[in-house]
């Protein structure tokens, strides 16, 4: 069972507020999926390789070729905020 | 008139003149806009840009050559592809308003074969789940019976494809995306093999699953759109340099269809069992050398997935920030508030869910234990499909254990999908190619009264979509349940 | 630099990161280059729109591997890129593209000279790809930060040394050379004040009889100079010190460089926990370097910094000074030989050329290479010598020119001037500008003879013993030769005529 405070510091690490009801509800969401993935443990995974992709393709590569984009404006028009040309955010420092 | 005729009579049509795109673009239009109230299944409807692009193929067909496959025939996209100029939400609330500065790579092959776009489908929020019920904007509902789901994630593609809203849709799947609701709703789909298909413009879920495939009417129609949609994208790194040319080959003697023991899994329904049996003894009769198979660790499958995906979506996710684009929290006083009530403002239970699980897998102290053993395990599956495709062509088994549940089934249970999907997920794992197709009605389990529709699917081989399609053709040849249509 | 204190053994390593010198991005491509707008060089890779994918740029591999070739690493088989998570305004996708466990080039070294000729070979720990992020503007008192992309997915070389270095010099000069490196393979203009090259000190200092490496370390940012990373951790050593003489330890944190201040100021840290989950990227395949590749690679190596050191002091003997310098640029060193080997050419086929010391030519060439040559180059702002109008051969016969006597040193400059903003060869525009100096005897007795006999005082007078009167004299026979009398001659004659 993960306790409220690592399920706190899980929102935090992500970047998502949750508020007191919903901490609870992932504290238990979560402690469910941990003990269903437990028997994973049991796996013998001695002499197995990580496969992080299954295509087995390697040296994919594009050439240095330069492209001007020609639809920054509809780039832009999706942000929330911008200030001459810049994204506007909430003070960083 | 116009409503589940398969993509070569609407060629014929329009090769015809018997009707024009801009004429059967208006029918569906009109179908969507009158029907759809009752499944849900659209999130959005492009009727501007649908009539002019059927215009467009008008245009096209009025002018001598040849006319490609798709010309002028409508389809409704799942609204994870990016679409130029058109909203695209994910269904989900932090992308409500998000219109994309650029096109899908398929939706870019789809523009140059002059097909006309009806609208965004219906789907789990960011295509997290198996029944539409994660969306930000409802649930879509199954034809068949409006109180049950479509299952998820493409289930607005299903929805609207089974209530005779668009003649074919665009889906993806990631684990059982395409499969499960093609299976819930009667429908044929065609799940391919990663790497066939572009995946640049498609809103992310899990990178090393995701394959963006089709539902229609028949096989002989998935094909037509494989050889459409398949190819080599020079903006999607991990896209094969494999030739697309698929026919239509309906002869399987002699094709060796293994059935894996493993997807007969306790808990399955009785009349789903019952079904993929039948199906399987039609499978025989043609010709085919069925076979009983194993891979071994096929329930473990579910497991590895409830790992890899969302430590995938935790990484995929972050760029949803309030930054650059979609929801941005007004009511936030720092830049740390910015992110934080933002993606809780725009971010599903589900989503949540994920990215925490995701989040905590790849954590300092939890990555070895969790996500690199998952990723081993993941080689063990692939390894063991590779040995049982030595000894068979195709695997058959059913799409899921069990036919559409009531809609909010699934909102109880937050291992929903990994248990609905447990019969899709292992060979997305890998990486492999699937069709299902509808094999027949059964009962629910829970007293339902309207029998449901049951879905066969056939996996093959990395690479190996000609056999599954042949299986798939060669059973729809001779059976007419993907002829079946739910009432209206 | 600060003495340090007894016993006291600072502890530094470096992290440096080089933009690669590509014409697009890392994984996309919009443009390099500078922009005079925010927000240019984007598009919907840059800023991470839902959907999109990366695709490696293969000049960007290319570059990096040369560059951890010439930094003596190995280059493993096979190097895959991962994520690394954090949140911040500049980092559009809440992941930077990086390589963690397998980067493309591993455990090498540097040679740096140091000042008194001794060799401290530099440990490079690894060297990894990755893209860069864009910036943050903070505008002063403003309750907002702007964030401009155009810098964001820019190709970048991340090397990371051992902690093998000292001093502050010693970090200069291994920043020196490393730049030299990366800029002789073409890797990256490598200039800390635009910002392609970026250093990050690692500064800790062991305390006296302590063994291993100190239980902590302090990074240091925004360093934009050699003589700011100088500076930092000469500020740093002391600062460290001081702690540890109070029996504590200083923190482990990230200090930036406040340039006003000349000071450290620790900086809040990015991610609280540094907690970067990194995972494979399953957006692109790995890498795989053959043997075939390495050695195609291996095969188009540049003569590298210290190798051309060496041999520029062994095959043409010139001052360590001025070695020093000319290897700062790569081009300049091709062209200086190109000089010297024109020089070769006109001793061979020139008789007067055959009587002049062929080690005075080089030293001079090398002389005009680094100053008035550089000096062109510089206001010219050409950076490639070779763009310029000057031929070696002709810079050559300048030299020969002046060696043998034909032009004044001050003639020579004056026809330089001509050759690099015209073109021409030094000899047309030396008698075209009437600049040839006067040496035939005959033609130089007879204006002094005319001098003498019109300055009887002054002649007078230096045999009295007033040896200024002779100046004057000097100066009068110049005047009538028109500042063109070769004056070694004019001297060696006037004192015979008035013995």
């Amino acid at each position: 069972m993960l306790t409220l405070d690592e399920v706190k510091k899980l929102g935090s690490l992500a970047r998502i507020e949750l508020s007191s009801e919903e901490l609870e509800q992932m504290q238990k969401d979560l402690s469910a999926i941990l003990d269903y993935v437990e028997e994973l443990k049991s796996v013998d995974v001695s002499g197995l390789e990580v496969l992080s992709q299954v295509t087995g393709l390697v040296n994919v590569q594009r050439q240095d070729e330069p492209k001007l984009c020609d639809f920054r404006d509809d780039i832009f028009a999706n942000a929330p905020e911008m200030k001459d040309g810049y994204y506007k955010v909430k003070a960083i420092l | 008139m116009f409503e589940y005729l398969e993509l070569s009579e609407l060629r014929n049509l329009l090769d015809t003149k018997q009707i024009s795109s801009v004429e059967l673009t208006k029918y569906f239009l009109h179908r969507i806009k009158s029907l759809d109230e009752k499944y849900n299944s659209f999130v959005t409807v492009t009727e501007d840009v649908a009539l002019a692009q059927a215009a467009q193929a008008d245009e096209f067909l009025a002018s001598p050559g040849e006319n490609p496959a798709l010309c002028g025939i409508p389809y409704a996209a799942k609204d994870l592809f990016c679409t130029k100029g058109v909203r695209t939400t994910a269904s989900s609330k932090i992308l409500d308003n998000y219109v994309p500065p650029y096109d899908a790579t398929v939706i870019t092959k789809l523009k140059e074969q002059k097909s006309v776009l009806l609208g965004k489908t219906n789907l789990d929020q960011f295509a997290h789940g198996s029944s539409t019920e994660t969306s930000a904007y409802g649930p879509s509902k199954n034809p068949w019976d409006t109180s049950r789901i479509p299952g998820g994630s493409s289930g607005g593609s299903t929805a609207a494809l089974a209530a005779g809203l668009c003649p074919w849709a665009l889906a993806t799947e990631t684990g059982g995306s395409i499969r499960l609701p093609a299976s819930l709703c009667g429908v044929s789909g065609w799940k391919p093999t990663y790497g066939r298909v572009s995946r640049y413009g498609c809103i992310a879920m899990a990178s090393s699953l995701d394959s963006m495939g089709a539902v229609a009417y028949s096989v002989k129609d998935l094909i037509i759109l494989a050889n459409v949609l398949s190819g080599q994208d020079p903006k999607d790194s991990t896209t094969g340099h494999k030739t697309a040319n698929f026919t239509v080959n309906s002869d399987i003697k002699g094709l060796r269809i293994g059935i894996p023991r493993e997807y007969f899994i306790e808990g399955m329904e009785a009349g789903v069992k019952a079904k993929i049996e039948e199906a399987i003894k039609e499978m025989e009769k043609l010709g085919a050398v069925i076979k009983e198979v194993s891979v071994p660790h096929t329930r473990y499958g579910s497991l590895v997935y409830a790992i890899v995906c969302p430590a995938e979506i935790a990484s995929n996710l972050s760029r949803y920030d309030g930054i650059r684009y979609g929801l941005s929290s007004k009511e936030a006083k720092s830049l740390y508030e910015v992110y934080a009530k933002t993606r809780d403002a725009g971010f599903g239970d589900e989503a949540k869910r994920r990215i925490l699980t995701g989040t905590y897998v790849l954590s300092a102290g939890y990555y070895d234990a969790y996500y690199k053993r998952a990723q081993k395990i993941r080689r063990l599956l692939v390894n063991e499909f590779e040995e049982v495709f030595k000894e068979v062509d195709v695997l058959a088994a059913p799409s899921s254990p069990n036919v559409a549940v009531a809609i909010g089934e699934a909102a109880s249970n937050p291992l929903f999908g990994y248990i609905a999907d447990q019969l899709n997920i292992p060979s997305s794992l890998a990486g492999l190619p699937a069709v299902s197709v509808p094999c027949g009605f059964a009962a629910p389990s829970d007293g339902g009264s309207t029998h449901m529709p049951v879905g066969l699917q056939f996996m093959g081989p990395q690479w190996g979509e000609q056999a599954v399609f042949n299986a798939g053709l060669a059973y729809q040849s001779v059976t007419d349940w993907h002829k079946q249509r739910p009432k209206a | 630099m600060d003495e340090v204190k007894d016993g006291y053994k600072p502890v530094i390593g470096l992290e440096i990161h080089v933009q690669l010198k590509t014409k697009s991005k890392m994984f996309g491509p919009a443009p390099m280059g500078e922009a005079e707008e925010a927000n240019v060089n984007i598009d919907e890779i840059v800023t991470g729109e839902p959907g999109v994918l990366p695709v490696v740029n293969k000049e960007a591999v290319r570059l990096g591997v040369m560059a951890g070739l010439a930094l003596n690493c190995t280059i493993p088989e096979f190097s895959k890129f991962d994520r690394k998570h954090y949140f911040y305004p500049d980092l559009p996708k809440g992941y930077q593209i990086s390589q963690y466990d397998e980067p493309i080039a591993q455990k090498g070294y540097v040679n740096v000279t140091m000042p008194d000729g001794r060799i401290k070979r530099v440990g490079i720990t690894r060297a990894h790809l990755e893209e860069d992020a864009g910036k943050n503007v903070h505008p002063e008192g403003l309750p907002y930060s702007l964030v401009d992309y155009n810098r964001a997915g820019a190709p970048l070389l991340e090397i990371v040394t051992d902690p093998d270095l000292e001093t502050a010099e010693e970090a200069r000069l291994f920043l020196e050379e490393l730049q030299r490196i990366v800029r002789y393979v073409g890797a990256s203009d490598a200039d800390m004040e635009k910002g392609s090259m970026r250093c990050e000190p690692n500064i800790s200092v062991r305390k006296p009889g302590e063994e291993g490496l100190p239980k902590y370390k302090v990074e240091v940012k925004n360093i934009n100079s050699f003589r700011f990373a100088e500076a930092a951790i000469n500020y740093e050593i002391p600062r460290q010190i001081e702690i540890l003489e109070q029996g504590g330890m200083p923190k482990q944190v990230t200090m930036g460089w406040n340039e006003k201040e000349s000071v450290t100021v620790e900086q809040r840290s990015k991610e609280e926990a540094n907690d970067y989950r990194y995972f494979p990227d399953p957006d692109l395949p790995v890498l795989q370097f053959t043997p075939e590749y390495l050695d195609d690679l291996r095969s188009r190596m540049p003569e590298l910094p210290a190798a051309k050191r060496v041999r520029f002091a062994e095959e043409y003997g010139l001052k360590p000074a001025d070695i020093d310098t000319l290897i700062n640029s790569k081009t300049l060193t091709y062209y200086f030989e190109d000089v010297v080997s024109e020089l070769r050419e006109w001793q061979t086929s020139d008789d007067a050329a055959k009587k002049l010391d062929i080690q005075k030519l080089i030293s001079k060439a090398a002389n005009w290479c680094l100053q008035d040559f550089s000096a062109a180059l510089n206001s010219a702002n050409l950076k490639d010598p070779y763009e310029s109008r000057v031929s070696p051969e002709n810079f050559a016969e300048l030299i020969v020119m002046i060696e043998n006597g034909t032009i004044s040193g001050s003639a020579a400059k004056t026809v330089f001037k001509v050759m690099f903003e015209k073109g021409g060869e030094p000899d047309n525009i030396m008698q075209d500008l009437g600049l040839a100096q006067v040496s035939d005897e005959g033609a130089i007795e007879a204006i002094i003879d005319q001098v003498l006999a019109e300055n009887a005082k002054a002649v007078a007078d230096y045999k009295a013993g007033a040896e200024k009167s002779f100046g004057f004299l000097v100066g009068q026979t110049m005047k009538a030769l028109k500042g063109q009398g070769n004056p070694g001659k004019v001297n060696e004659l006037l004192r015979k005529k008035l013995l």
